[in-house]
């Protein structure tokens, strides 16, 4: 139990010093997307070589003061394509697609010996370079991790190991200022929301300090609900006590004593993570009433979600903890003065909450040095789609996107060229190669018609058809939308069904003239962040790709060749042996021919589904 | 006569349920997470009773239910599998993993869940393990980098060990 800064120093200490007596630290990701990989089953089989050799030690054992070797879960490194990932402290190795029947080899080696076991680290696929450490990586040498600095580095479940690396220091810090003066710390340092809207979140606290109510709200959202996106589980799976520490010191500076974490229901590690973290942080006396002798209370409650992407926004998301429907209302009142519960409420996502310990630590003077003027510090990005390193990266604000895809991403498999960069998920926007060289912040971004949004990325090669991509938006936001506004609800519905129609090569001009004034008019007729931006990905690529719509309303071509529906099938003559395969799987007697000789396909009993050229044996079936 | 005691005991169950989150209507989605993960569904009669017993009206109880995704008015199977869909999976060939389940689990246009309610196929968004696109999940276990021949043999793993379908076609 802490009950005062000075235990808490003194506990940092203690900690600190048992941590030391970790010679070797072997850490196991146990992420979502390492467990999958079978990472739970390398810690078990490491952890029982290690302790086999009477060489384990952890933080709780703290007795006696050996010294020896610690092998401890993670959270997640942000490499989740080359797990199971083991790390290895203090050399650095970083061990990827790592099995359980490697383990007595890098006991014997790496820990017994000191030698790096090789054939385990990372071999850059396109140029077949090795890498010894994790700072070696192209991947994560040009990345800056604050907010991820203990993701990969400490075991989430482990209150003490936060604590030793300085955890909860800001809360105390915190404590000795006013809580005006916090706000004033955070609205100088120019913190801005990283769910995408890039409020000031030193504005919204002041304004819910300044507010009189009986009782006040800290909720955080972790309702990350953009497909593609996954900084925030990565952060309250690999260190959920940032997130908590953030909180409590937004609840002090506003004057709220209860918080509550909104987190969606496809995160069951994140919800297990935070509740243990919680627990502890209840255990420790760093949640409950006079925390650290301050005389402020504090606690936090998860609220599941139940799988809607709407609750995502602010209004929403109260009605959601509130137990009705998740639809936004109109606003004002702001939820800074009516939010949960009719309350003020002090309403972040996870990373923006994650940015206030570093805040506190570093001051806001030394927070300004990163980044932009405008954006200071970093941002987190999730990486993903046709690039060479998949990935959760961090990079200061301003880092353009030529940097984060080529020098960081590994650049597009294939030595293929860059057709689009899909950001901020269904409701951003997207950019192409002349972006390149755009500052990603708040701003440019805003001006380039996209928006940073939560920071999903995903990158498209050439061989992207953009008006499909354009329709795979729409039709999530159409399945999304609360039903609220007629515009969002029929003109999502509406719009989905002329890119369905440009798609299958039966729209006309019109459709396109019909198309962006549609879009207009979800964008101006919508109450919410949903519908206001749901039109995006169409106003977009319309902006950028106009020429692929064109060419399959015009000339009835997918230029990417994606679009089922313009693709035609013809046997090569010189290439078919006439084995008949073919003409056994085709569905609709479209092939015919005699053995031995070449055989044609009738174009217009083609129904384009491919299965002869799947099971044609010399490849004589070629698409044009 | 079997299904009679399941009732009794489902009210039984459903009572301790709302009793633990104090009766309170601001508890509403928790209660109906957890009634449903007891009976893999929300049955009707157990919504009118929630709202009975709760004194909040049916048609609040039944917006909730049918607003949020994750809930289900109909049975679903013993295994829900989910094929992810979000972007990173769809460019990485997702939706051929879901037309190889479909067939695998022998399911007709529109029909998500098995005759013999075994398995239950479903779309989302994303998990957030884009890293390990295609995403597949099983209950609660993520299956990463799934081709339709992998999920086809989880799926006779699954089948397997349940000791076969129901009604086994193949013998």
């Amino acid at each position: 139990m802490i009950r005062t800064i000075e235990d808490l120093y003194n506990l940092h200490e203690d900690y600190k010093e048992a941590m030391n007596r970790e010679k070797m630290k072997i850490l196991v990701c146990a992420g979502t997307g390492c467990v999958s990989s079978g990472s739970l089953e390398v810690y078990e089989a490491l952890k029982e070589i290690v302790q086999e050799k009477e060489l384990f030690v952890d933080i709780d054992l703290m007795e006696g003061g050996r010294e020896g070797v610690n092998v401890s879960p993670s959270g997640c490194h942000g490499f989740c394509e080359m797990g199971p990932i083991v790390r290895i402290e203090p050399q650095g190795y970083f061990y990827v697609r790592v099995s359980e029947i490697d383990a007595p080899e890098i006991v014997e080696k790496t820990v017994e010996n000191n030698e790096v076991v090789e054939r385990l680290l990372y071999r850059n696929p396109e140029t077949g370079e090795i890498y010894r450490t994790e700072e070696s990586m192209p991947f994560y040498g040009k990345q800056k991790r604050l907010v991820l600095e203990h993701c990969g580095k400490i075991n989430p479940e482990n209150i003490k190991e936060y604590i030793a690396l300085g955890g909860y220091q800001a809360l105390a810090e915190a404590f000795e200022m006013t809580p005006e003066e916090v706000c004033q710390v955070v609205l100088k340092a120019k913190l801005r929301g990283r769910g995408g809207g890039g409020f000031p979140a030193g504005i919204k606290w002041d304004s819910v300090r300044k507010e009189h109510a009986g009782q006040k709200y800290v909720v955080c959202n972790g309702d990350e609900g953009d497909p593609g996106a996954f900084m925030d589980r990565s952060i309250m799976e690999g260190d959920p006590h940032r997130v908590i520490e953030g909180m409590i010191i937004a609840g002090y500076a506003s004057g709220a004593t209860k918080g509550y974490i909104y987190v969606r229901a496809e995160y069951p590690l994140a919800v297990k993570r935070l509740q243990k973290a919680i627990q502890q942080a209840r255990e420790f006396g760093l949640l409950g009433e006079n925390i650290l002798d301050s005389g402020f209370d504090f606690d936090i409650k998860i609220s599941k979600g139940a799988g809607a992407f709407v609750c995502g926004e602010g209004s929403a998301l109260t009605a959601s903890i509130e137990g009705n429907r998740g639809m936004p209302r109109t606003r004002p009142p702001r939820t800074v003065q009516k939010g949960l519960f009719q309350k003020p409420t002090v309403l972040n996502n996870v990373e923006t909450f994650a940015n206030v310990p570093l805040i506190i630590l570093y001051g806001a003077d030394n927070y300004l040095k990163i980044g932009t003027k405008d954006s200071p510090g970093t941002k987190a990005f999730a990486l993903t789609g046709n690039i060479v390193n998949t990935g959760l990266i961090e990079v200061p604000m301003g880092t353009t996107l030529r940097e984060v895809i080529y020098e960081i991403g590994g650049g597009i498999p294939q030595g293929k060229k860059l057709k689009a960069v899909q950001i901020g998920g269904p409701s951003g926007g997207c950019l192409t190669s002349e972006h390149l060289d755009l500052p990603m912040d708040f701003d440019s971004l805003d001006s380039a018609g996209a928006m940073i949004g939560s920071g999903g990325l995903v990158v498209m090669d050439e061989d992207t058809c953009m008006v499909e991509v354009a329709r795979f938006f729409m039709d999530f936001t159409q399945k999304e939308s609360c039903g609220k506004c007629v515009p969002c609800r029929e003109g999502t519905k509406k719009i989905l069904e002329i890119l369905e129609k440009i798609i299958a090569g039966d729209a006309t001009m019109e459709d396109i003239k019909l198309l962006e004034e549609l879009a207009e008019t979800v964008k101006d007729g919508s109450l919410c962040g949903l519908g206001k931006t749901a039109s995006n990905p169409v106003l977009t690529t319309l902006r950028y790709f106009r020429d692929e719509y064109i060419a399959h309303v015009k000339d009835k071509k997918c230029p990417a060749g994606v679009c089922q529906a313009f693709k035609t099938y013809y046997i090569d003559p010189e290439v078919c042996k006439g084995c008949s395969k073919c003409v056994r799987v085709c569905p609709n007697n479209a092939i015919s021919g005699e053995i031995k000789k070449p055989f044609s396909i009738d174009a217009e009993k083609c129904i384009k589904c491919g299965a002869c050229v799947s099971v044609c044996p010399f490849n004589a079936v070629k698409e044009g | 006569m079997a299904a009679k005691q399941d009732f009794k005991r489902s009210f039984q169950r459903v009572n301790e349920i709302i009793e633990a989150h104090g009766r309170n209507p601001v508890e509403l989605i928790s209660i109906l997470q957890e009634v449903q993960e007891e009976y893999r569904y929300l049955p009707e009669e157990i919504l009118n009773y929630i709202a009975t017993a709760m004194r909040i009206s049916p048609s609040k109880v039944f917006g909730v239910a049918t607003f949020y995704e994750n809930f289900s008015l109909e049975p679903k199977g013993k295994y829900v599998v989910k094929v992810c869909d979000g972007t990173a999976c769809h460019v990485r060939k997702s939706t051929a993993l879901l037309n190889a389940l479909k067939k695998k689990l022998e399911l007709k246009e529109g029909q998500e869940t098995t005759q013999d309610l075994m398995f239950t196929l479903e779309t989302v968004s994303c998990f957030g393990a884009c890293g390990l696109a295609p995403v597949m999940v099983i209950n609660d276990e993520v299956y990463g980098k799934v081709t339709p021949e992998k999920a086809e043999k989880i799926i006779d793993e699954i089948i397997k060990e349940e000791g076969g379908r129901g009604n086994d076609q193949d013998h």
